[in-house]
């Protein structure tokens, strides 16, 4: 194959890699806006707990890397419905400002608590064998067919539970009407919270894989990750789940496209603008539905 | 005994010597105590830092509670304020030789801000809510990444070395206008047009509410003196970088907008100065410095379990604070409501004529 094409695929794989974790954090955004229209924005947080989970699970607990993903993922859910209790569910009838800061709020403290608690950044043990086959140029590392396979499984598994089973049905249901729901003897705390762990599990799977991927890990990882996962599940349309894998593919590809031709400085840049265009443009997303509203 | 104090205090809020008297005293306390050394400079530095807070607290309310929309770009028309006045005031204008030359470098970062408020407030013709926040975080991310990406002014690394201009009668002067400039606003024919696009904005618009007009000022009140608190700040500190504006100093105004109270001037005046207050006293050194009177026995076990931790858990005390205030305080210590000095005196009139009717029981 002639190089260029050899940089292309090699790009394409990059982008496949990063889209996935957005992607696999962009469902939890998307999952809670559609049942609660609220945005979470302690959910990049979340997702850095699941990356320290699995720093712990490998070197304390030392552990090999299914159990620590599933026990990252046990975790981060854990987490998650926690969240929701404490500080989401007293404020579900609260003006919505009330939640967007108590959210914020809620990312700031796991920031800071986990930053007294590891003042300093941790390096991830290599819990993977990393083998890197050449094909044809083209070099593709063991971890990124896992990484990309793994999010792909995730995303079908969600896709079907969302869309197949009854739990699936309830959490449609919620998003759709919240008045008449609980009527139909459905009941709504328990799938939020359901909502709530699928989302932080998938986030912590995430985490999983990111301090894989970047084996250098910090309390204030979550942010920025965080930030362009939830671009993403705007630029797909927010509380669509299909959109919002759609989406991150779109930004991972679009960054790494960025920091392939310019200087990876831009990245951020690039990113934001290209959701504020959006929001201007189409705020609904790529297959979200215009929100019409009446008066 | 309340009841006659009260009166002889409406009867003090009544009288016009009041307010001109209160400023000098103001003024004359913020030349004397630099000029005196009245107070210990650390005191000094925080009172700056509690006045440039005020202004910050006071402008984000505007837009936060007044006009009930969610920015969070607050830090970002800080950093424009305060690279455009520290770029003046290191590249540009002769400040060596003319320091009186400062005030025009801050208005300067006040007006920069003011027209990238403009940018923001376009936005917010057609999205709202949620979105608009969203729109907002954008804006922060943008500025910090332009700011990063210029050489120039030092990119990532910043600008250090900028001299120490600001003093405080500039911060006192700059508080004054802030609050004056936003109660008037809010006490104006735009300011109940924003108090009816934050209760319905259809609404306002059917009742010839120039909604566009009125969230243009807004915005640009707002950015303007966000502008000029990171000019003052800039002067400050000395030293400005990209990750001193980012979502995380965003936070803390919001803090103090929330704690103090939506809608009301007085409560961020008392949330800014509080916040800053209770985050100084959390240092290491100013709780050992309090703390310092108690026995050994009781102070080293302190200090060693439990003060000298203090740096970094005074950050996990501070959004836990916020959570707290929001789930059991959700109107903040003074949300929509004002002190009785701040509301003008037709206002306090007619809400006084008001509260006697409603004692007598006509409607």
């Amino acid at each position: 194959m002639s190089d260029g094409i050899v940089y292309w695929l090699q790009q394409i794989l990059n982008a496949l890699q990063l889209g996935s974790i957005y992607a696999l954090i962009a469902l939890g955004y998307t999952m809670v806006y559609g049942i609660l229209t609220m945005i979470n924005f302690a959910h990049g947080d979340v997702f850095m707990i699941g990356a320290f989970f699995c720093f712990l699970a490998a070197t304390a607990l030392g552990l090999s890397f299914a159990p620590t993903l599933l026990l990252t993922m046990l975790g981060a859910a854990l987490l998650g419905v926690v969240i929701e209790r404490l500080a989401y569910k007293p404020l579900r009838n609260a003006p919505r400002v009330s939640a967007i800061i108590t959210a914020l709020g809620v990312g700031l403290f796991l920031e800071n608590f986990t930053l007294a608690l590891a003042p300093y950044p941790k390096h991830i043990p290599p819990l993977l064998e990393n083998v890197t086959w050449n094909l044809g140029g083209v070099s593709v590392s063991s971890l990124q067919v896992i990484i990309i396979f793994l999010s792909l499984g995730l995303m079908i598994v969600l896709d079907y539970v969302v869309h197949r089973t009854p739990v699936g049905m309830a959490m449609r249901a919620i998003s759709w009407d919240k008045t008449f729901v609980p009527l139909m003897g459905i009941p709504v705390n328990l799938i939020i919270s359901i909502t709530f762990a699928i989302g932080a599990g998938l986030a912590g799977a995430a985490g999983t894989m990111y301090a894989l991927a970047y084996p250098v890990i910090d309390p204030y990882m979550g942010i920025m990750v965080g930030w362009k996962a939830f671009i993403s599940a705007v630029v797909g349309g927010i509380g669509n789940i299909r959109g919002a894998m759609i989406g991150a593919f779109i930004l991972g590809g679009v960054e790494i496209m960025v920091a392939a031709f310019f200087p990876s400085t831009y990245r951020d840049f690039v990113a934001f603008t290209l959701l504020l265009l959006l929001i201007v443009i189409r705020p609904y997303g790529i297959l979200g539905q215009p929100r019409i509203q009446k008066v | 005994m309340s009841a006659m104090l009260r009166n002889h205090w409406d009867g003090l809020l009544e009288q016009r010597w009041l307010l001109p008297v209160l400023l000098a005293i103001g003024f004359v306390l913020a030349f004397a105590i630099p000029e005196y050394n009245l107070l210990n400079k650390y005191v000094q530095l925080v009172l700056m830092y509690v006045g440039i807070n005020i202004i910050l607290a006071v402008s984000l309310n505007l837009v936060n509670g007044y006009m009930g929309e969610f920015s969070l770009a607050h830090a970002g028309f800080m950093a424009v304020g305060a690279y455009t006045a520290a770029l003046l005031t290191m590249k540009v204008l002769p400040i060596a030789a003319y320091p009186g030359l400062f005030p025009l470098a801050v208005l300067a970062g006040g007006l920069a801000a003011a027209f990238m408020g403009l940018i923001v407030a376009v936005p917010s013709f057609k999205v709202r809510g949620d979105y608009l926040a969203i729109i907002t975080l954008a804006f922060l991310m943008i500025v910090k990444s332009v700011i990063e990406n210029i050489d120039y002014i030092g990119g990532p690394r910043g600008i250090p070395g900028i001299k120490r201009l600001t003093t405080l009668p500039w911060v006192f002067f700059w508080v004054v206008v802030s609050v004056w400039a936003v109660r008037n606003f809010v006490y104006s024919k735009y300011g109940r047009g924003v108090l009816s696009i934050r209760e319905d904005e259809i609404a306002s618009d059917l009742m010839s509410v120039n909604t566009r007009r009125v969230k243009f000022l807004a915005f640009m009140t707002s950015s303007f003196f966000a502008g000029i608190a990171g000019a003052l700040f800039a002067h400050l500190l000395q030293f400005i970088s990209p990750r001193v504006f980012d979502i995380i100093k965003t936070t803390d105004i919001l803090i103090m907008v929330y704690l103090g109270g939506i809608a009301s001037i007085g409560g961020s005046i008392l949330g800014a100065t509080l916040y800053t207050g209770l985050m100084e006293i959390l240092r290491p050194s100013t709780v050992a410095g309090l703390l310092s009177w108690l026995p050994e026995m009781i102070f080293d076990p302190l200090n060693e379990y439990f003060i000298r931790h203090l740096g970094v858990w005074r950050m996990v005390i501070m959004p836990l604070l916020l959570v707290l205030v929001m789930l059991y305080w959700p109107r903040g210590m003074m949300g929509l409501r004002e002190f009785r000095g701040f509301i003008p005196r037709r206002d306090r009139e007619a809400h006084h004529r008001l509260k006697t009717l409603e004692k007598q029981g006509t409607p």
